[in-house]
């Protein structure tokens, strides 16, 4: 299995294809929808994002608040395609991985490529067992939108798979395909 | 405490007695799979032959365990608070809105046990409530001095490939199960399969996306009393099954763990069908009153 380090590199991300399991490690920001509306509106008015987006890694989660003690609640991914309209502007500026779960629209595939960057999946509804990776979590931009919120997430080798590369590879279609032909 | 109105006997409830169980409800379903659900898991888990499906049902049933041992939710989506009261009609509330005691009942529900914040207060405004109220709230009225309150906390990802479909009657069952396998290929793995299947058919147009949702709280896995609902229930998990969707959306036979149909009268021009689904974190308390 391969370990990931952020932020990622334009070499990492060649050797990544469809259907790797990796584990990552370092830092990941959370943003959903709500975030992302925000996120693309100050960079289309030219204004400063929250966080460095080149070689960046995004998760797409809301965690559920953390109990006295716990770095954070439960943490699985949220569906990536609400994310889509908003996803090639942000490849456009540097951002290298989603990760998500569920999957992503032709332009989004086609901005992954163009811009050299990959979309991982993380096992939807695993909350608990993904949040065990988590090792320190600090909200950094909008805290008002509650859960919400953009969080810096330090993680400890998370477990994602590869859904869609560089090459045009999807694991969704590939995943089906494979079953189906094997049956 | 029950007093006699036109010589009949009726029980008062207080509403802070439908908080404090609505509260508890919140409190225990958000980290345990509902009735059944285990048991399908584990069968699943037990005929999928596609290594990486194996894997990841596995994985799911890990997630399940962490989560009752260590007190954190199943998934972070604990969902919109979707409470169906069966009301006895011997029942009179007392002391205060049922409707306002539900929401306070989830209210201190989520809060005390960490839960997360879901819901806006308008659809087009966005902004958080802060305290995943209203809860979405259906009465029932049904004969005896009983409440029954179940909590069903529904996830967005799953509520979101949800259909709807005013079929003609000619279409028949053939339509009814081309309208759920589209359905089902629309949400291909966007919502984390292996999902519970909640089927309406019948009724009117609001009243058949009701059934689709009634028909998730059944214990998972159970077939419907009527034998021709119960064979269509079996041909549809068997043809869902049949696409190879698979936990996850990785390719698998396990896109479904269970169907459950529930019908309704209709008018005869009509064939409504609903499919509510539900994500594998199928999460369901009940509790009398």
């Amino acid at each position: 299995m391969q370990r990931l380090q952020t932020p990622l590199t334009p070499e990492v991300i060649m050797e990544l294809r469809s259907g790797d399991q990796v584990l990552l490690s370092g830092t990941v920001y959370t943003a959903r929808d709500a975030a992302h509306a925000r996120l693309v509106k100050t960079v289309l008015a030219g204004g400063e994002l929250p966080f460095p987006i080149e070689g960046a890694v995004l998760y797409y989660v809301g965690p559920t608040p953390a109990r006295p003690g716990k770095v954070i609640g439960s943490a699985g991914p949220t569906t990536s395609g609400r994310m889509d309209s908003y996803t090639p502007e942000l490849l456009r500026r540097g951002l290298k991985g989603m990760i998500g779960k569920g999957a992503r629209n032709q332009e989004v595939r086609q901005a992954i490529r163009a811009y050299q960057a990959v979309y991982l999946g993380a096992t939807g509804g695993a909350g608990a067992l993904l949040a065990q990776r988590v090792k320190a979590a600090e909200v950094i931009a909008y805290p008002e939108l509650g859960p919400e919120a953009i969080f810096r997430l330090e993680v400890d080798e998370l477990p994602l798979i590869v859904i869609n590369d560089i090459y045009g590879g999807d694991l969704y279609s590939q995943g089906r395909q494979a079953y189906l032909s094997c049956r | 405490m029950k007093f006699q109105w036109e010589g009949r006997a009726i029980r008062q409830v207080p509403a802070e007695k439908i908080t404090a169980v609505v509260r508890e409800l919140c409190l225990e379903a958000n980290y345990r799979l509902a009735l059944g659900m285990p048991e399908v898991m584990a069968e699943a888990a037990q005929s999928e032959n596609f290594p990486m499906a194996k894997e990841i049902i596995k994985e799911l049933q890990a997630n399940a365990e962490i989560a009752w041992a260590e007190s954190q939710p199943i998934c972070q989506d604990t969902g919109m608070a979707i409470v169906i009261i069966e009301l006895g009609q011997e029942v009179q509330i007392t002391g205060g809105s049922l409707y306002l005691a539900v929401d306070e009942g989830v209210r201190q529900g989520y809060e005390e046990g960490y839960l997360r914040n879901s819901i806006v207060g308008d659809p087009i405004l966005r902004r958080n409530t802060g305290d995943n109220t209203p809860a979405f709230i259906r009465v029932e009225i049904v004969p005896g001095d009983k409440v029954r309150i179940h909590l069903l906390p529904k996830g967005s990802g799953s509520e979101n490939v949800s259909r709807l479909a005013m079929l003609k009657p000619a279409q028949g069952v053939e339509g009814i199960k081309d309208f759920v396998l589209e359905t089902m290929e629309l949400a291909g793995g966007n919502a984390c399969p292996p999902y519970v299947v909640g089927i309406g058919i019948g009724g009117t147009f609001d009243g058949c996306a009701y059934l689709a949702k009634r028909a998730l709280l059944r214990p998972v896995g159970e077939a419907n009393s009527a034998q021709h609902i119960a064979m269509l229930e079996g041909e549809l998990l068997t043809a869902i099954n049949g696409l190879g969707i698979g936990p996850q959306g990785f390719g698998g036979s396990q896109t479904a763990l269970a169907v459950h149909i529930e019908t309704a009268p209709t008018h005869i021009a009509c064939l409504p069908v609903a499919v509510n689904l539900s994500c594998h974190v199928l999460r369901h308390e009940v509790l009398e009153v």
